[in-house]
């Protein structure tokens, strides 16, 4: 039998075949013989029991793994339906799932000997993690980040200056999250001797959307744990939100060969699915190829890439990883959409009833998995990955819902 | 060793011929299709044989070029501005066709527009419309297969790009693919990234891909002046000359990009 969790990618790294798939290697030739050694590595990595002890040592003790599955009784309670359970990634060291990736990427680069580790980076969180563990593994980092990111997530902006990160701020295009990887990839190519290019998503060129999987597939492991011991059962809907897909995807592999258990990613709806202003590549894009891989794509009838928009920085993105756009077009996880207006008033409705601000991003997830519970009885269980904390997004919380938000 | 192309009587087979016979290298000048606007651009094109370019490499426009640096970057966002499309580049060189029936000229890009306005179509109307090859930045020989075979069969040139970084290992799968000129970046970087400087390892480079192929050998990145340009032609047999003529044209304007080509040209002329 085939395998959800097995089967993919194949060796070009595709999800669902060459034809029809996505995923690939589609790179400048300057970063195939390097992209290829990343593979090698990472293969060996994988299977040595050191890396992992060492991952897993650094993933309990400076991470602070395990994180909890919080059943939130209140929230429950407030849509009088299913019971929802909630994936506490906003308690990792810098507030967020990005740390499980660019802790093991950094760990990679270290053993292959690189000493320059380069990122970009969207709300930030990513460039934190990446700014943090290169601090811990005395290694040298520069972040890339678009000059509109920039101005707004400042806190994060602070916070990888005084981690030792140099950052560079990107004009070019739009000036988010797609021009930050741009700039990113034209590094790398400048300087494939002694740089290892930590992406932050389940996108990119093979081995990425595998790797970054990979490191974030503890969250559905421990997930998948947590219940069966709490509750001696799976859960019966996952939910997390989709801008690249590493959170989600990170909820979701655990699962993936369980039937019963069904996985909604939630995009970021903008000002409206309609609007155009959205950052919904699953809901309102096309299959394309950006990045390095073939996936799902905000863009134009010339092929042009679109801007995308979101209140949250980090779904900021036109793209998403090619196994979502695989598990979308195989019909294993749905994919819904949320809008600015919407996430917001997830985020006032958690820090009311459970006393936890989440992370704009989270915020989507949080929204639809409120709307679901409302239709489901109790005996239903729905984990939310609650991928980071929201201190990062107070200016534009409060710009939104003013000095007094009830 | 690959020598026997598929496509043998091409305007690129040509080119090549002629100046064996006169031992000299080609130029290869980069512009974009609809740098500035469509009418600048299209002027451009039609005077730069004139002006000494033998081979023209014609960029096809992209938001997200992550191969290029700013000069380049730059320019396709202004093309894109004022609503340049790949249709617009395909007419460019068909009304280019009608004015020189000799000057091979090549298209240079990134692959999501292509596939958006559908591979096979796209393939046909640049065979229609006069275009000799093709260097596509984001499809290796992985991927290129298919792409490449209905290229060959519509007398299409896939151009295959090299790079310092390249081990000889790849060598079979990216010259089994090649068509019209091997294209050697000439270091490990964007394009238009620093000002060359002239190495021998470039001449050990160029042998090098020799010993696998007997297509013509181009260098380019990074050649911003006659000077560069009349180095790398002596061991090239081709020089690419892009982000210097994209830059020039931007702030000096036509007739400087023109001056600027007539300088590469008579440089690379008088060096063998």
């Amino acid at each position: 039998m085939t395998t959800y969790t097995d089967a993919f990618p194949d060796a070009d790294g595709f999800f669902g075949g060459d034809i029809k798939g996505y995923g690939g290697r589609y790179v400048a030739e300057t970063l195939m013989p390097l992209i290829g050694e990343i593979e090698a590595a990472y293969d060996t990595a994988r299977a040595d029991p050191e890396f992992q002890s060492r991952l897993a040592e650094l993933g309990r003790d400076y991470v602070g793994r395990a994180t909890p599955l919080y059943f939130a009784e209140r929230l429950s309670e407030h849509f009088g339906g299913a019971r929802i359970y909630l994936k506490r990634e906003d308690l990792n060291h810098t507030g967020a799932h990005k740390i499980n990736n660019a802790l093991g990427q950094a760990l990679l680069a270290q053993r292959m000997g690189r000493r320059r580790l380069i990122a970009e980076t969207g709300a930030g969180m990513h460039g934190v993690a990446v700014a943090t563990v290169a601090a811990r593994l005395g290694m040298t980092c520069v972040i890339y980040m678009g000059a509109t990111d920039i101005e707004r997530q400042q806190p994060n902006v602070q916070r990888m200056r005084l981690l030792g990160a140099e950052i560079v701020p990107v004009h070019a295009g739009t000036a988010t999250l797609k021009d930050a990887m741009n700039e990113a990839l034209r590094d790398w190519v400048a300087n494939v001797d002694d740089t290892f290019y930590i992406i932050g998503t389940v996108a990119g060129p093979a081995p990425y959307p595998r790797m970054v999987r990979d490191f974030q597939a503890v969250i559905g492991r421990e997930t998948r744990e947590q219940l069966l011991a709490t509750q001696g059962r799976l859960p019966d809907t996952l939910i997390a939100c989709v801008g690249g897909g590493s959170n989600a995807m990170g909820l979701f592999h655990a699962f993936l060969d369980d039937e019963t258990v069904a996985m909604v990613g939630v995009e970021a709806a903008g000002e409206g699915l309609e609007s155009g202003r959205h950052a919904a590549s699953l809901n309102g894009g096309a299959p394309g190829i950006l990045h390095g891989n073939r996936t799902y794509l905000l863009q134009d009838d010339d092929g042009q890439i679109r801007d995308a928009h979101s209140i949250s920085a980090g779904l900021d993105y036109p793209g998403i990883g090619p196994e979502h756009a695989w598990l979308h077009d195989s019909g294993r996880a749905s994919y819904v959409a949320v809008t600015d207006d919407e996430a917001l008033e997830a985020v006032g409705l958690c820090c009311r009833l459970e006393g936890i601000l989440p992370a704009l991003e989270s915020a989507h997830a949080l929204y639809h998995a409120g709307r679901l519970a409302a239709t489901q009885g109790p005996d239903q269980i729905v984990v939310v990955c609650l991928s980071g904390r929201g201190d990062k997004d107070m200016e534009t919380i409060t710009r939104h819902l003013g000095e007094n938000p009830q | 060793m690959n020598t026997a192309s598929a496509l043998s009587n091409t305007r690129l087979a040509r080119c090549f011929a002629t100046l064996r016979e006169v031992d000299r290298a080609a130029l290869v000048t980069y512009v974009m299709a609809g740098d500035p606007d469509a009418d600048t651009s299209r002027r451009l094109l039609e005077r730069l044989p004139a002006a000494g370019a033998d081979i023209i490499e014609l960029g096809m426009p992209f938001s997200d070029p992550m191969a290029d640096g700013v000069a380049i970057q730059r320019a396709g966002q202004r093309a894109l501005a004022n609503g340049h499309t790949l249709i617009r580049t395909l007419e460019m060189v068909r009304d280019f066709r009608q004015v020189d029936d000799d000057t091979p000229i090549v298209l240079m890009g990134y692959l999501n527009p292509i596939q958006r306005f559908g591979e096979s179509r796209f393939l046909q109307a640049a065979a229609d419309a006069g275009v000799d090859g093709l260097i596509l930045v984001d499809l290796p020989p992985e991927h290129g297969a298919a792409l490449t075979a209905k290229a060959r069969d519509l007398g299409l040139a896939r151009i295959p790009l090299v790079a310092p970084t390249t081990p000889a290992e790849r060598l079979p799968g990216l010259l089994a693919q090649g068509d019209g000129f091997v294209y050697r970046i000439a270091y490990n970087g964007i394009t238009g990234g620093r000002h060359m400087a002239m190495e021998d390892r470039l001449e050990t480079a160029v042998g090098e891909l020799k010993r696998h192929t007997t297509l013509p050998i181009a260098v380019g990145f990074g050649i911003r002046d006659g000077q560069t340009a009349a180095a790398v032609a002596r061991t090239a047999d081709a020089v690419v000359v892009g982000s210097a003529l994209v830059e020039t044209l931007a702030t000096q304007g036509t007739e400087a990009a023109l001056a600027l080509t007539r300088e590469l040209a008579e440089a690379i002329t008088i060096v063998r």
